[in-house]
């Protein structure tokens, strides 16, 4: 399994698409390392800087995250920067696949719940830890902790389990 | 209670549900191009698991950047025609004979009602407007499709949009979308089926209703549908002829292929069309939709015909119809790509793409290039482009380009004024 537990990554916009994440122009790289230094670089949101995805693990944002292109180049510039968990009100059906298709995690919290989010930790020095069994978050920040829970089709944490589809398929088909 | 058409193809298709809502379903077609078909083969390859489930299943062309603009496209083309040449995968189309996948591949008879067909291309669901189910895909999902000929699905759940009225002279497939996805916003339809049906679409064509399809992943749509008809069958013949007796036949069969009348729906929205104006994208998002007439008069760098919503020849022959006997503006530049060689073939018996040359565009190849800003037509910063393609997102041209989505007809009037312009204007 992947990593799923470091820094926080507060993205406050809507509608981030796959464009914005990772520019078609890099999707000539035949290697997912060559993702690395353009991750989110067309994203449009005041006051973000490149500089700012720099050791973080996981990213909080709202709602439709991922949405256009089907490019799992997406999904590989988040975790060729260390980052295996976007956590979000919901996701495109493309790029949620793809994020759990690499063992990567998709997560849906209802809208109040990521307001919570934003409104008690955004700008702080927070860090966030999925707990795979148990299907918790846990959040820590300022020396105290918080635990939410959140759902996930067996499908998906299977998965997540398995380290992706190509294995269990091949396995099974 | 009975059943939508998605209900019927996964019933169909269903070989397996492992764990609740996951339906993976056998495949009839893995349609494949060199952008996101060489990772999974050199990763299928690092497993030690360069097979494929079915070469005539899989259908492969070169189109997003062709010919090769540097060595890393270069590279990408290569790792696909080897692969095609290895497996045998005879539908291959190299340099010369390809085109953009989702014009080509319908073109060439591969998509037929009832059908299940992935690609690692969110615009797959143009093909949806066979009646088939028709889903855009990431790598690992293709590498499964290419190795096994599966694919898993949550259910979609299906919206019924209902049209009813008579376009407009100067209002087509694509001011249509452009309002339903307005109407839908960005993740309207997400994880679900978009159902286009009513007599605007049972009077349209092949080619509209494609355009229509293409754009069902602008609302988040996992698949436009469009259901089978007598116009279906027409397009289809030649390639249907040795498996039906008549035309009648085969419209029996594909029948099977229609949503039931007490089918459950998530939503079913009716829209009479008949005062529906020529639209376009404001902003960065596709949902970000105003009629042509709100901001008429924005100037614009570039004008862009084709790509996979509107390249196909309905289109070159719409724009043409606005463009002939004119020049376009000194002010702009102009790029037509058609889809595919045969409507490249087609637009020069016609004297299309002399009308288009007359008029001052740059006819280039068959490619998808500009729509994505990998070649072809890449805007510089700050510039604005009026664009028969189907995203407008930041960049998606060209870092800091403005990309304004419109028909081929508003385009062509773009083109002559250099601002946003009613192609109305231009009817004689």
């Amino acid at each position: 399994m992947k990593n799923f537990k470091g820094n926080v990554l507060f993205l406050d916009r809507s509608d981030i698409n796959t464009d914005e994440i990772i520019p078609a122009k890099y999707l000539t790289e035949i290697t997912k390392a060559a993702l690395q230094p353009n991750l989110l670089e067309d994203l449009v949101l005041p006051g973000f800087s490149r500089a700012d995805t720099k050791d973080k693990a996981v990213i909080v944002t709202r709602e439709n995250f991922g949405c256009g292109s089907s490019r799992e180049h997406a999904p590989w510039a988040l975790e060729v920067n260390g980052i295996n968990v976007v956590i979000a009100e919901s996701f495109a059906r493309i790029f949620r696949q793809n994020m759990y298709n690499c063992g990567m995690f998709a997560i849906e919290l209802p809208k109040q719940t990521i307001d919570g989010l934003f409104q008690n930790y955004a700008g702080k020095a927070v860090t966030m830890e999925i707990d795979v069994d148990g299907n918790q978050i846990k959040i820590q920040a300022d020396g105290k902790s918080e635990t939410l829970a959140f759902k996930v089709g067996e499908f998906d944490q299977t998965l997540v389990k398995e380290g992706g589809w190509v294995g269990y398929a091949d396995k099974n088909y | 209670m009975g059943k939508t058409i998605a209900e019927k193809i996964f019933d169909a298709h269903r070989v397996d549900e492992p764990f609740p809502d996951t339906h993976v379903l056998k495949l009839d077609r893995v349609f494949c191009h060199e952008i996101t078909t060489p990772i999974a083969i050199t990763a299928l390859m690092a497993r030690g698991m360069d097979r494929v489930f079915d070469p005539t299943k899989i259908k492969a062309v070169i189109d997003h950047v062709t010919p090769a603009k540097d060595s890393k496209t270069a590279e990408q083309g290569k790792i696909l025609r080897d692969w095609a040449r290895r497996h045998e995968i005879k539908d291959f189309f190299d340099i010369g004979k390809n085109g953009v996948c989702h014009a080509i591949f319908p073109e060439k008879g591969f998509v037929r009602p009832g059908y299940t067909i992935i690609m690692g291309d969110s615009h797959t669901c143009t093909h949806g407007a066979f009646g088939a189910f028709a889903a855009g895909i990431g790598t690992t999902d293709l590498e499964v499709g290419i190795l096994k000929g599966v694919c898993a699905f949550h259910f979609p759940k299906t919206i019924k949009i209902v049209l009813t009225g008579q376009l407009k002279p100067g209002v087509y497939a694509k001011d249509l979308i452009l309002f339903i996805i307005k109407e839908l916003t960005v993740n309207g339809a997400t994880n679900m089926v978009i159902e286009f049906t009513g007599p605007v679409v049972d009077a349209m064509s092949m080619e509209s209703r494609m355009t229509l399809c293409n754009m069902a992943i602008e609302a988040g749509g996992t698949c436009g549908i469009c259901y089978p008809d007598r116009i279906t069958v027409d397009y289809l013949w030649d390639f249907i002829k040795d498996e039906f007796a008549s035309k009648e036949d085969a419209l029996k069969d594909y029948s099977q292929w229609v949503s039931d009348a007490d089918a459950e729906y998530e939503r079913v929205l009716e829209y009479n069309v008949s005062e529906l104006q020529p639209m376009v994208t404001v902003g960065y998002k596709p949902d970000q939709v105003r009629s042509i007439a709100e901001i008429s008069g924005t100037k614009v760098d570039q004008i862009y015909i084709g790509s996979c919503t509107n390249g196909r020849i309905e289109d070159l022959r719409i724009a043409a119809e606005v463009l002939k006997g004119k020049k376009i503006s000194d002010n702009v530049r102009a790029i037509v790509s058609p889809a595919t060689p045969a409507i490249y073939s087609m637009a020069l018996t016609e004297g299309i793409i002399e009308i288009f040359q007359d008029a001052g565009f740059c006819v280039t190849n068959p490619t998808c290039g500009a729509c994505l800003g990998m070649s072809n037509g890449v805007l510089a910063e700050g510039e604005v482009c009026a664009s028969t393609t189907n995203r407008n997102f930041n960049g998606r041209m060209g870092k800091g380009g403005m990309v304004h989505l419109m028909s081929p007809a508003s385009a062509a009037a773009a083109a002559i004024t250099g601002v946003i312009t009613n192609s109305d204007l231009f009817k004689a």
